[in-house]
């Protein structure tokens, strides 16, 4: 892997490409999940984390991670405001996912709150990741409300279905210039390689791995399968460049 | 119309009063709210009128386990009785569903009654109001020192109960106690009675968002046979009480049929439908069901043959689950630890520990007033927290915050 090879989000970098997530495994899992994946960034819900018992998900994350809180359970922009700003309070640092959700059944985004949310929280100093549903011009609000990547759905929540809105990611990777994490949806490590491959800045995966009966194993294949696809998108750059002056130039005969 | 109420668990004066004349249960009181711009109740009831479970085959069994998302037509093969051959397969495939949706996390909470005065008469409640038993109501003092108790097990979210006496436990009550348990608690339910939007707006201001409101039964007819007086009769505005709610800015509501009151399947296909029409209308709201059954008495199959044994109650709450995969579920204290332990993970989603259905039994020896039933799982919550880990599943205290 090239060594200067750095993920850049609102200033701070980051040498893996691969977001892992807390939810719905046994908070025990976690450190061998985060070492095994290899992972620099783990998402928690905030209302996990809202609790006075013993086992407080914050105890079991190791200190040299960063924490992307997110503030799921918020139905609107103010909802998640409000999640934000409790998130700081209890010591989770300035980056929030922004997660609203008005939708019980798939989960989805409500891109419009979103860009609301963004637009308040990027003022207010927070690094915003905005989780949306793969929208170009939604995207380029989000550019202009301030947030610091853009985080497009592969498919619903939890769903392990893989790359269903591929076409749309490819447009959002091409024309918006923040960092662009795939999240949700992704199903297993080779989804999550493609997803590299394409030029995503990032991958974050949490059901797909909750849901596998090995969890330090899967973490490990996604982690792998993120640092592989990253390599491929790099030399394939660099591929394109190798065929291009190897051949004769066409227009070679021009005077 | 069938009638295979439980004639045994009524007593004389019950089986009189049931024959005298009765108020209209489909008329409105005064001051109960119309939501007449909603026909849910109306697309409820017609569903469950053209529900034939007989005329499902095993291979429409086949056809709704095969299909990725499920709806009503799925839905009513799953509670048909040809799906009983399929049961194991559902409990796989709602094990499953359960996993993806949940992963591994089991929520706990605790029920606690405030008050048991009641004005309702159901003939098949132990709170009904001409069953003579101790009744109570606790103050502010005693709601504090029975949540301090609670709170020191550990728990975090706590469920208000109060008998259906707008007298004894009014609004302006219940809302204190919410208020009292937004120190001790992070989550708060509510099941109470009925009330209108503007009354749930003002107990979600108090700290409330869930409200659990069991319709007993979706047979309109059978419901008032059961329910001979008081503001429960009124079979509408209790049906149109999780609308309310919603309106009112809960969060979440929950759905219940008592099954074993009337026909079973066409209980739970109705509380199926109620929960899914009602989150079709309000997307954001988080559905629940419960599945509090009567229990059969032993050699009664004979007299009842639609009684709900362990088997007939799995096959309904896996057919919840794979109807509304994202739905929460409830397992009663009502069962045993042993059928408790095996559902969650399987369809239920959270559990109760610690629980005592009498008034002021958390901090005295004795009850002030009594119990509204027997519960058969009377495990502390050190005891059901090992219970879950012992299935390799996660107990979780909280995963809400109040907004």
């Amino acid at each position: 892997m090239k060594k200067n090879d750095k993920l850049v989000i609102g200033g701070h970098e980051f040498t893996s490409r691969f977001i892992l997530g807390s939810g719905k495994y046994n908070l025990k899992l976690i450190k061998a999940a985060v070492e095994n994946a290899g992972a620099q960034i783990i998402t928690l819900a905030l209302r996990r984390a809202n609790t006075e018992s013993e086992e407080n998900i914050l105890d079991f994350i190791p200190d040299n991670i960063t924490l992307l809180p997110n503030t799921s359970g918020a139905r609107n922009a103010e909802e998640a405001v409000r999640i934000a700003k409790l998130a700081r309070e209890m010591g989770c640092g300035d980056f929030i996912k922004i997660e609203i959700i008005h939708d019980s059944k798939y989960l989805l985004p409500d891109n419009h709150e979103t860009v609301k949310a963004t637009e308040i929280l990027a003022k207010q100093g927070f690094i915003v990741m905005p989780y949306m549903y793969p929208d170009l011009n939604t995207a380029r609000e989000l550019v202009d409300a301030g947030a610091a990547a853009v985080m497009p759905l592969a498919a619903p929540i939890g769903s392990n279905k893989g790359l269903a809105t591929k076409e749309f990611i490819k447009i959002l990777i091409e024309e918006i210039d923040l960092p662009i994490i795939v999240d949700a949806g992704i199903g297993r490590p080779s989804q999550a390689c493609e997803v590299m491959e394409m030029g995503a800045a990032a991958v974050m995966a949490n059901t797909a791995i909750a849901t596998a009966k090995d969890i330090p194993l899967m973490a490990e294949a996604f982690g792998r399968a993120v640092e592989v696809g990253r390599m491929a998108y790099l030399a394939g750059l660099g591929q394109i460049r190798d065929t291009a002056s190897a051949s004769s130039p066409l227009t070679g005969f021009l005077q | 119309m069938s009638t295979h109420i439980n004639e045994s668990i009524l007593s004389e004066e019950i089986k009189q009063d049931m024959k005298k004349g009765r108020t209209n249960h489909m008329e409105y009181m005064e001051g109960m709210e119309i939501l007449s711009d909603s026909n849910l109740m109306e697309q409820v009831l017609s569903a469950v009128k053209h529900y034939n479970y007989n005329q499902y085959t095993k291979k429409d069994v086949r056809h709704a386990l095969d299909k990725e998302s499920r709806g009503q037509k799925e839905f009513s093969a799953l509670l048909s009785p040809a799906a009983d051959d399929f049961l194991e397969e559902m409990a796989e495939k709602a094990t499953l569903e359960t996993r993806k949706h949940f992963g591994n996390s089991v929520y706990l909470f605790t029920p606690l009654y405030i008050s048991n005065y009641c004005e309702n008469y159901c003939v098949y409640c132990g709170f009904n109001c001409h069953n003579k038993i101790k009744r109570a109501k606790l103050n502010a003092e005693g709601i504090e020192q029975e949540m301090a108790v609670i709170a020191k097990t550990g728990l975090e979210e706590i469920l208000l109960l109060t008998g259906e006496s707008r007298k004894m436990s009014d609004i302006g009550y219940i809302g204190e106690a919410c208020k009292i348990a937004r120190k001790y608690f992070k989550m708060i339910g509510l099941e109470i009675y009925p009330i209108n939007s503007d009354e749930y707006a003002y107990l979600h201001q108090c700290g409330a968002d869930y409200v659990t409101v069991f319709q007993e039964t979706y047979n309109a007819d059978k419901y008032e046979t059961l329910h001979l007086s008081g503001h429960k009769r009124i079979f509408p505005y209790r049906f149109y009480a999780q609308e309310r709610a919603l309106r009112g800015g809960m969060r979440g509501v929950a759905f219940a049929a008592l099954l074993g009151l009337d026909d079973f399947r066409k209980d739970a296909f109705a509380t199926g439908m109620h929960a899914y029409l009602l989150q079709r209308k309000y997307p954001h709201a988080e559905i629940s069901f419960s599945c509090p059954r009567l229990r059969p008495i032993v050699n009664n199959d004979k007299i009842n043959p639609m009684n709900v044994h362990e088997r007939q109650l799995l096959q309904v709450m896996t057919a919840y689950r794979l109807f509304m995969p994202f739905a929460g579920m409830t397992i009663s204290t009502r069962e045993r630890a042993g059928f408790r332990d095996h559902v969650i993970g399987m369809a239920a989603t959270k559990i109760s520990a610690g629980v005592s259905t009498g008034i002021g039994s958390h901090t005295e020896d004795e009850n002030r007033g009594d119990n509204q039933f027997e519960i058969a799982d009377g495990r502390d919550v050190n005891q059901v927290v090992a219970a879950i880990r012992e299935r390799g599943l996660q107990p979780v205290m909280n995963d809400y915050v109040f907004v």
